[in-house]
């Protein structure tokens, strides 16, 4: 098999992502990917408040959001396999998101090595100015076990 | 001066009903499935499988924000429930009168670290949170997530958060 183009990468990139059950369960919807960036956004829902005082959405779906987002700004790298999973990722809290509003992370995949790809990603409301949450993480970026699964190496 | 303790079953059921009322008043631990058993004043969470909880249909295997999630929601529990038990076994909460309205505020998250250790199966998960350090304003949690076996865990997770100003305590 071939090297899959910057073009296949970004749709199958898409295409794992909109296939994840998790996300679905989530609601989760790509609005971009491809050559290392991803943005995907998450619509306010009832069922995933973490406090029912402030109405505010838990940090746990946000997290979920974060690593969807990580996840496919990698393997939309350019020299990262389309396979990868996450090693570590760190999400700081910078305020509660608007309750009633969707959320939206753009992560962008910055180094990628023979073995890890570094990723970080920022977390919005409707207000863009102020962040809701930042993260960092480190993703596998095994090409090895791409190349058991038939990819080539870049 | 000795004083009659009380009945067993009194004492379980005091604790049960906090415990449900905490557990309880988290939408989203909810939509997770996530419950919670007790020992004492131990907690384990667990996570019962499902569908929807799968990130990599093709392993298949759970999804990282699940973990996460999982993880994160057992650091709040956790430390929310330290404080609730002083709160009902010194009698100043009436655990039998307790509902989302008047339960004590949730700690707030600052951060979360999240460590993949392996992939995380398609079956039950568990967890337990350590709290490292329990202050005033700031508290640190450890949390371990594992599946079939103990000394195997899946996850593991650091946490910050801030809690909430409590009433009637003195300030330093």
């Amino acid at each position: 098999m071939q090297k899959p183009s910057q073009q296949e990468k970004t749709a199958i990139a898409r295409a794992f992502t909109e296939a994840l059950p998790h996300c679905r369960a989530l609601g989760m919807e790509m609005l971009s990917v491809g050559e290392g960036e991803a943005a995907i956004a998450m619509d306010y829902d009832p069922r995933f408040v973490g406090d029912p005082k402030t109405g505010v959405i838990h940090g746990g779906a946000v997290s979920a959001l974060m690593d969807t987002c990580c996840g496919a700004a990698v393997m939309s790298h350019p020299r990262a396999p389309s396979i990868t999973a996450t090693i570590d990722l760190r999400i700081d809290y910078m305020r509660p998101a608007t309750p009633g509003q969707k959320i939206v992370a753009r992560a962008t995949c910055y180094n990628v090595t023979r073995s890890v790809a570094f990723v970080r990603a920022v977390a919005t409301d409707e207000d863009e100015s102020r962040p809701v949450a930042t993260a960092t993480g480190t993703f596998t970026a095994d090409h090895a076990l791409a190349a058991r699964h038939g990819e080539e190496k870049p | 001066m000795s004083r009659r303790p009380e009945p067993v079953q009194v004492v379980k059921e005091r604790r049960d009903a906090a415990l449900a009322a905490l557990a309880g008043s988290i939408p989203y631990a909810g939509f997770l499935g996530i419950r919670f058993e007790r020992m004492g004043d131990e907690l384990t969470a667990l996570l019962p499988y499902d569908e929807k909880l799968i990130g990599n249909p093709v392993l298949p295997a759970l999804h990282g924000g699940v973990t996460a999630a999982f993880l994160e929601v057992t650091a709040i529990v956790g430390l929310a429930w330290t404080h609730l038990w002083e709160e009902i076994e010194s009698g100043r909460i009436d655990a039998r009168h307790l509902g989302a309205e008047n339960l004590p505020a949730l700690p707030r998250t600052i951060d979360f670290t999240v460590d993949y250790l392996r992939s995380g199966l398609p079956r039950d998960a568990y967890a337990r949170a350590t709290i490292t350090r329990s202050g005033r304003r700031y508290a640190s949690v450890r949390v371990e997530a594992w599946q079939d076996n103990r000394a195997r865990p899946h996850a593991q997770a650091v946490g910050h958060f801030l809690m909430p100003a409590r009433e009637g305590r003195k300030a330093p």
